[in-house]
């Protein structure tokens, strides 16, 4: 509870710093506007305009700057237009009985978390698999970590179109597959990365104790290396999981989808419509701290069930 | 008496960047049954890699050492002695019962074995009732305890001991020591001990080992004159302090001033 007063101070600063952003960032739009409904504005013209900057025109055009707030299709909207758009599309159409409409972005967040989630699974089991067999095998500890390291420095924008085409020709229908693939992808490596300093994290001295009790290797691992390892775990699915909603939603972003919230934020971009890309936007972000909240909630249950909260 | 560890010009030398070092270098000792057996000396005299050479955690060069007759390896898989370390290292995850149940669980006792277990040996280091704590709910005194304890559980007749108090204040460790020695009498196990105290070594043993570094030796074997009912206040004795002056004798003999 202490963490709520900082909170809403920093946001307090980000939306005011928006507030301030939006009326330099509409100007342009707002004159345009108000000049075609036969408005007087300095200079004549959006040509002219162009070559003016937005504080000579805000200077030049006070009466209008407000205008710059409520405009329709804004460069930057403010925020409670993005509220409105997002309570639009989300708890009225749910009032309606149109939760599952596709223009409701609840239907578009459930593709995407469907996705995710998949992505998360496969992408925990690969990091946590390799994680062992690092950690158990120097060959895969140099042959392994190398190539877990350099798969995170390609762009995943580069490689999710491949990914496509690459799964529709072993003959796997509809996109949930790919995606999942794509954000396993960026799932894995801080879960293997977690893994493998959790599984290590054991000292000498504890590996001794086990010796002296001449335990097997895979003793070893039950009562000591995986116990070791379980706080380590949920910091690496706390960061797995958002890496994981991005991937999704980059997935979505250049292979043509049309449902997820990933295609939301293209399509909004190709039909100037920055509304639906904000609220697309704020639906991934309230998403991704829905499942973030989640697993911290289910991190802080296991550590306090295991004697280690802290 | 029954000869339980003997090492006969135990070499082990361990390879580094810098050239070899020779942690031990002829080492010959006989540890009876029933003794307390203290090991004091600076830092890199070897007392700690002695001990763990008769644990087989480290491999001697040359030389040979038996323990209860037989190598530190085949002693090991026989489960022929408890080792306590430095640091209490309970498992943060696992109560207190649960730390001394760890050994007895690898080892595969049963359920009800493992319980009658547990208490018996939360009861010979005080700590009956603190079964359900978990370790960060116990003084650093207590966790040791319950780490000398994890030690006994499974009835090793052998118990060696790597400076156990040695990360403990001087009450607490008064107290301990009084209450090892307690311990000691009740179980009649072969005891090996660490330490850099010359008090604690003079208090607790039946004989001391004095080593010193560079090569790592033993420089005077010391069989306590003390009877083995030991107070507290045995330490102001006549024959306590000479006993400790030999030990500091010993030591500044093996002290190379250079």
């Amino acid at each position: 509870m202490r963490s709520v007063a900082p909170v809403l101070t920093v946001l307090a600063v980000i939306v005011g710093l928006w507030y301030l952003a939006v009326a330099p960032m509409n100007i342009r739009v707002a004159l345009n506007q108000a000049e075609r409904a036969g408005a007087e504005i300095v200079p004549e013209g959006a040509v002219q305009r162009r070559q003016t900057s937005v504080w000579r025109l805000m200077a030049q055009n006070t009466a209008f700057v407000s205008e710059g707030y409520a405009l329709e299709r804004p460069r930057l909207p403010t925020p409670v237009q993005v509220g409105e758009e997002l309570w639009k599309t989300t708890g009225k159409m749910v009032m309606r009985g149109r939760a599952w409409s596709k223009r409701s972005l609840i239907y578009h967040g459930w593709i995407t978390l469907q996705s995710t989630l998949w992505g998360f699974f496969l992408g925990t089991a690969v990091g946590i698999i390799g994680a062992v067999a690092i950690v158990y095998s120097r060959v895969a500890d140099m042959s392994l970590m190398p190539w877990a390291i350099i798969s995170q420095t390609v762009p995943i924008v580069a490689l999710a179109p491949m990914i496509i085409v690459l799964t529709s020709q072993i003959g796997v229908e509809g996109r949930g597959l790919p995606k999942a693939i794509i954000s396993a992808y960026l799932c894995f490596f801080p879960v293997l990365v977690g893994m493998v300093k959790g599984l290590r994290s054991p000292g000498p001295s504890q590996l001794d104790l086990l010796k002296t009790y001449n335990a097997t290797g895979l003793q070893t691992f039950l009562k000591l290396r995986l116990p070791a390892s379980v706080p380590y775990l949920f910091t690496s699915l706390k960061v797995g999981i958002a890496a994981a909603l991005v991937g999704t939603i980059v997935g979505e972003l250049p292979t043509g989808a049309i449902s997820g919230l990933g295609a939301r934020i293209l399509i909004g971009d190709q039909f100037g419509a920055p509304l639906a890309i904000w609220s697309a936007l704020f639906a991934a972000a309230i998403l991704a701290g829905v499942l973030v909240t989640l697993l911290d909630v289910a991190q802080r249950v296991t550590l306090r069930r295991m004697g280690m909260a802290t | 008496m029954n000869t339980i560890i003997s090492a006969n010009n135990l070499d082990l030398t361990f390879q580094t960047n810098d050239g070899p070092v020779h942690a031990l270098k002829g080492v010959n000792l006989d540890i009876d049954q029933g003794d307390f057996v203290s090991f004091i000396g600076p830092s890199g005299c070897g007392k700690t890699t002695f001990l763990r050479v008769m644990a087989d955690l480290e491999q001697p060069t040359g030389g040979t050492i038996t323990v209860n007759g037989v190598s530190p390896r085949e002693a090991r898989l026989n489960r022929a002695y408890g080792y306590v370390f430095q640091a209490a290292g309970l498992y943060p995850w696992r109560t207190i019962g649960g730390n001394i149940r760890l050994p007895l669980e690898i080892m595969g006792y049963d359920k009800a074995a493992q319980a009658e277990r547990v208490e018996k040996t939360l009861e010979l280091v005080d700590l009956a009732g603190f079964e359900k704590k978990f370790p960060w709910q116990l003084s650093g005194g207590m966790q040791q305890r319950a780490s000398i304890a994890r030690a006994l559980a499974f009835d090793a007749d052998i118990l060696l001991m790597d400076e156990p108090f040695g990360a403990l204040d001087e009450i607490v460790r008064d107290h301990l020591n009084e209450q090892l020695l307690n311990l000691w009498d009740r179980t009649g196990k072969t005891i090996g001990f660490v330490t850099h105290s010359i008090p604690e070594a003079v208090y607790l043993s039946t004989k001391i080992v004095v080593m010193s570094p560079r090569p790592g030796r033993i420089t005077d074997v010391i069989e306590s004159p003390l009877p083995k009912e030991r107070p507290l206040d045995i330490r102001d004795t006549p024959e306590f302090l000479e006993v400790a002056h030999r030990v500091r004798e010993g030591l500044r003999a093996g002290h190379s001033y250079d």
